[in-house]
């Protein structure tokens, strides 16, 4: 483990709790993706978990993944809510029988001894409505703290795992507050160095939240999103209809960057508040459909086929 | 005599659903070795979060072997036959069948001894079969597997042998899994493997490991270490029974500690801090006896001896907790500044139910039915509106978001905090109970005539627009809402005619879009009478629960018209007190009697005897003194049922035993003469109605 004082040390660093994860990750024979250049509201949508969570072939990745939650911004005033965090992804297909071992190592890893700290596994079933998935596990638990997720895939997109995948989840930001013993989430140190060249949580990200905010619960173009809306469900359904060869699909992933796009844009509307309670279930309904399908064309691809 | 011991070893099971899960191995494997005609001495089942085991004592070496018989053809049926009959029962050869004789003649039999199987051999099919098919409330995959588990399944131990001796592993392969004799102990605290023999050092050597296979044992633990801590401080522990059973799920080596949070968090009321630390936290709170109010101390229970004492785990807990009560705090002092007639405008935009509209036309209705029902509860009928109005306002604090169970308290201290009159305060919390069997019944005025609108204008609406429990299913809790009704009516002694006191009004106030219908099946049954049918079938659960027949209650239901809850229930009371009398049961015996002759005499002459007896044609003297015994006992039971005095209306009628009895001794119905035949039989029919002026006679037993 690195040394306290090195700047990267997990409880003197943001960026250090993340290279320590990195490098744990890829010692465990991970593929290290870097994030999704799309905005999702979980690391789950990047394809490399929703669509390589389905068919039979084995994958391992880990990745960071900016989630954007719009509406869990608080305008910067809540030292636990954000609309965009981070979160830590991993997902190994198939599930190996060491992976709670191999959990509680991550978490030594960042500074989290087991001898010390109270590592539980609370029962969580985990549910996507949008993404048509569900999945049983936990929440982990570190002193009383929520710290991860951790879920075996039953179903991705209505589709039996098999493989079943393991999913893990960690909550950046949380996690280091712990680590690093601070109760306010934009006092985080950065970067690990101190005086002048020390670079806050809130230095990065205290202005985005402020203005996202503004813009997800007042100023967000509703008129604009719900033709996005549209406009991503039929873009998503005309791929999906383009690249069906039958036993072949050919676009099965620009048609679910699609299905993403509607998701994101759906969420910012719900932040909105101009959908109502029974529009609402129609909305993440036409979602999944579209997540349903990407899958089923996914499953005809060379990475979804045996 | 050998034992069994069985562990089937587990990633984390949901604490939830352990109980069930041990009792469901030993029933399934006990179940299964007995029908295979092994019976043991005892049988225990444990459960930790990790692991399912179960050990079973004194169960033979052996099955008992089994003599079968199979009949076959006769002597002498044709080849054919007979060579059906040697390949179904096994026989080489006819000369090894047995020949037999019954009345027809001689017919072959085959008599195949079936040897007991080795018990080890029975428990190896056994326990894959119980474990595939296990019935865990959820269960997964996981893996490239196939089997399902309620988390992964990792190892299993299945030992079989006598006391004296080491047993053997009892060996099978569940995809992959092979039985053993090995397990682990506690995931931090122990390393490596531990081989058992049997349930004694099985228990020994897990608790070496540091797990404590017994649950009750780990609740034991827990609740006196933590109530040792709390005396040590000066505090009392306040006990929750559901909270320890979840804990005791939570670890396999209880550690009990006590962490702290800032005294201004007291300020939030109590309730919310319990429900703030017990729910996100599974933790447990502290009384102070010298205030009566909380401590600001807590107890947790963590699953780990750490080698700081604890240091660290008190201050992550305590630092959750102490952000839980910040939230809290500020949902409290935020809900405080918005009054709760301020927030009502908000319930025009929530829909309660697609088809019966808003929640502020629901609160509306409310409303109106509890200043309609104010003087039955003998409540101020203006209080009564204002309470219905504002009672379910805390559905809309941020408190009541996050914890829903404080829903109705919080109304009740947001409407003392803005100084709202005490009894409306009251109902606002009161309004819902009661909530289940042990919960309080709400007697104030206000609070009851509140909380009776609101459960029957719940039950109008979804009988409206039918969604009735069925079987298993009553998601909108229709049948604790009638149950609610019930209660409250009984406890307070309201007289309430629900039909038309209750039923209609609350129907009435629906929506108009909403046309309440007849009941699909029989059309003839307008929806008050059917939820009145639905009140009939919960009083007399609630009856037979509190001891009382159900049949009675039958019979009272039985005469139709009845819907006054409290005058049922005096019936039902005088109706068993009188059955229980020599008059009573004779009476009783009478009246089948009368009915059985009527019925059969009935049926016979295809015609009904009803109406007078003709005086001028009685003759024999008993059934003169019958007739005007009937019409004496009639009239007093008339005047009985005016005053409502039950225990009278059942003397009267008793007063016919003698008669009827004298009837049936001497006097011979079904006379020669036609005349004297009908007179009589409707003299029979006039027992039956005297009778039905207490209760339908026909409908109880015995």
């Amino acid at each position: 483990m690195s040394d306290k004082n090195d700047p990267l040390s997990p409880a003197r660093s943001f960026q250090g709790l993340i290279l320590a994860l990195q490098n744990f990750w890829a010692r465990q024979g991970c593929v290290i993706l870097q994030p999704y250049d799309m905005e999702m509201g979980a690391g789950t949508f990047h394809p490399a978990t929703t669509l390589r969570a389905l068919g039979p072939k084995p994958w391992n990745v880990a990745y960071v993944q900016p989630s954007r939650r719009p509406k869990d911004g608080r305008y910067g005033e809540n030292p636990n809510r954000l609309q965009h965090y981070y979160q830590y992804q991993v997902i190994l297909k198939p599930s190996p029988p060491n992976l709670q071992e191999l959990y509680l190592q991550s978490l030594a890893a960042i500074g989290i001894d087991n001898k010390i700290h109270d590592i539980r596994f609370a029962e969580d079933d985990w549910e996507s409505p949008t993404l048509g998935a569900w999945g049983l596990g936990w929440e982990c638990w570190c002193d009383g703290m929520e710290v991860s997720q951790f879920t075996y895939f039953q179903q991705v997109a209505g589709f039996e795992c098999s493989p079943v995948s393991g999913e893990l989840t960690y909550g950046l930001e949380r996690l280091a507050m712990y680590v690093q013993g601070v109760e306010n989430v934009y006092d985080l140190n950065f970067n690990g160095l101190e005086g002048d060249k020390r670079v806050t949580y809130g230095d990065v990200f205290l202005q985005p939240e402020k203005e996202y905010s503004r813009h997800n619960f007042e100023y967000a173009d509703t008129v604009m999103l719900f033709e996005q809306f549209k406009m991503a469900e039929n873009a998503c359904k005309k791929y999906l209809a383009d690249g069906d060869r039958g036993e072949e699909h050919l676009m099965a992933l620009p048609a679910y960057d699609q299905c993403i796009k509607a998701s994101h844009v759906f969420n910012l509307l719900d932040a909105r508040g101009v959908i109502s309670v029974t529009e609402r279930q129609s909305y993440i309904l036409r979602v999944r459909e579209l997540a349903k399908a990407c899958g089923a064309a996914w499953l005809k691809t060379e990475g979804g086929r045996a | 005599m050998p034992d069994l011991l069985l562990e089937l070893f587990s990633e984390e099971i949901p604490a939830r659903m352990q109980r069930q899960a041990a009792e469901n191995l030993k029933k399934l494997v006990t179940d299964a070795l007995v029908n295979g005609g092994l019976v043991y001495e005892g049988a225990k089942a444990f459960v930790t979060p990790r692991r399912l085991a179960l050990s079973i004592h004194g169960l033979p070496a052996k099955q008992p072997d089994l003599k079968e018989e199979k009949k076959g053809p006769r002597v002498g049926a044709p080849d054919g036959a007979l060579q059906g009959f040697l390949k179904a029962a096994g026989l080489k050869s006819i000369a090894d069948a047995k020949i037999q004789n019954d009345k027809k003649g001689d017919f072959y039999i085959a008599i195949t001894e079936k040897k007991g199987r080795a018990t080890q051999d029975v428990i190896a099919e056994l326990i894959p079969s119980v474990v595939r098919s296990f019935p865990w409330p959820k269960s997964m995959r996981w893996g490239s597997g196939a089997l399902t588990w309620v988390r992964p399944l990792h190892s299993i131990i299945c030992t079989f042998g006598p006391e004296t001796e080491e047993p053997e592993v009892v060996r099978f392969d569940i995809d992959g899994i092979q039985s053993g004799n090995v397990t682990r102990g506690h995931r931090v605290m122990s390393s490596g493997e531990i081989t058992v023999r049997r349930l004694d050092d099985y228990a020994k050597k897990l608790e070496a490991a540091r797990v404590v296979l017994d649950a009750d044992r780990r609740k034991e633990i827990i609740l006196a270490d933590a109530k040792n801590i709390a005396l040590a401080h000066g505090l009392e522990l306040v006990e929750d029974e559901a909270l320890l059973e979840e804990v005791a799920g939570l670890v396999e080596w209880p550690v009990v500690l006590l962490g702290e949070f800032e005294a201004a968090f007291l300020d939030i009321p109590p309730e919310v801090i319990r429900a703030t630390i017990r729910i996100n936290q599974k933790c447990f709170v502290l009384r102070d006896p010298k205030t009566g109010g909380l401590a600001n101390r807590f107890i947790l229970v963590a699953n780990l001896e750490a080698t700081d004492n604890g240091e660290a785990i008190k201050a992550g807990n305590a630092r959750v907790i102490r952000a839980r009560l910040s939230d809290a705090k500020f949902f409290w002092d935020t809900d405080r500044k918005t009054k709760l007639e301020g927030r009502l405008p908000k319930f025009g935009q929530i829909t309660f139910h697609e088809k019966l509209g808003t929640q502020a036309a629901r609160i509306g209705r409310i409303a109106k039915l509890a200043k309609e029902l104010a003087p039955v509860a003998k409540a101020d009928a203006a209080k009564a509106e204002k309470a219905a109005t504002l009672a379910k306002a805390d559905l809309l604090t941020e408190v009541v978001g996050e914890f829903p169970e404080v829903q109705g308290l919080m109304g009740k201290y947001y409407a003392l905090a803005e100084g709202i009159d005490k009894e409306i305060a009251a109902a606002c919390e009161d309004h819902y109970k009661p909530q289940g069997p042990n919960d309080r019944v709400p007697n104030a005025p206000v609070s009851i005539a509140v909380a009776l609108a609101d459960k029957l204008d719940t039950l109008a609406g979804f009988w409206a627009i039918n969604e009735k429990p069925t079987g298993s299913k009553d998601p909108y809790a229709l049948r604790r809402a009638a149950l609610g009704v019930i209660r409250i009516v009984l406890d307070n002694k309201l007289r309430l005619p629900l039909l038309d006191g209750a039923f209609r009004k609350a129907l009435a106030a629906l929506p108009k879009m909403i046309e309440p219908k007849n009941v699909k099946d029989a059309p003839s049954i307008s929806p008050e009478e059917d939820l009145l049918g639905f009140f009939g079938d919960r009083l007399k659960v609630y009856l037979r629960d509190a001891g009382a027949r159900h049949d009675l209650v039958d019979a009272v239901f039985a005469l139709g018209g009845q819907d006054d809850l409290v005058l049922i229930v005096r019936r039902v009371e005088a109706l068993g007190k009188f059955l229980d009398t020599e008059d009573g049961k004779n009476l009783l015996a009478g009246y089948k009697r009368a009915a059985n002759i009527l019925s059969i005499e009935e049926k016979k002459d295809n015609k009904k005897y009803s109406g007078e007896p003709d005086a001028a044609k009685l003759s024999a003297p008993e059934e003169k003194a019958l007739a005007s015994a009937i019409k004496t006992a009639e009239n007093e039971v008339e005047a009985a049922l005016k005053s409502e005095d039950f225990e009278a209306a059942m003397r009267a009628t008793a007063k016919l035993r003698a008669p009827v009895d004298a009837f049936f001794d001497k006097v011979i119905v079904n006379a020669d003469d036609k005349a004297a035949r009908e007179n009589r039989l409707k003299l029979l029919n006039r027992i039956r109605e005297a009778t039905r002026h207490v209760a339908d006679f026909s409908r109880i037993e015995g």
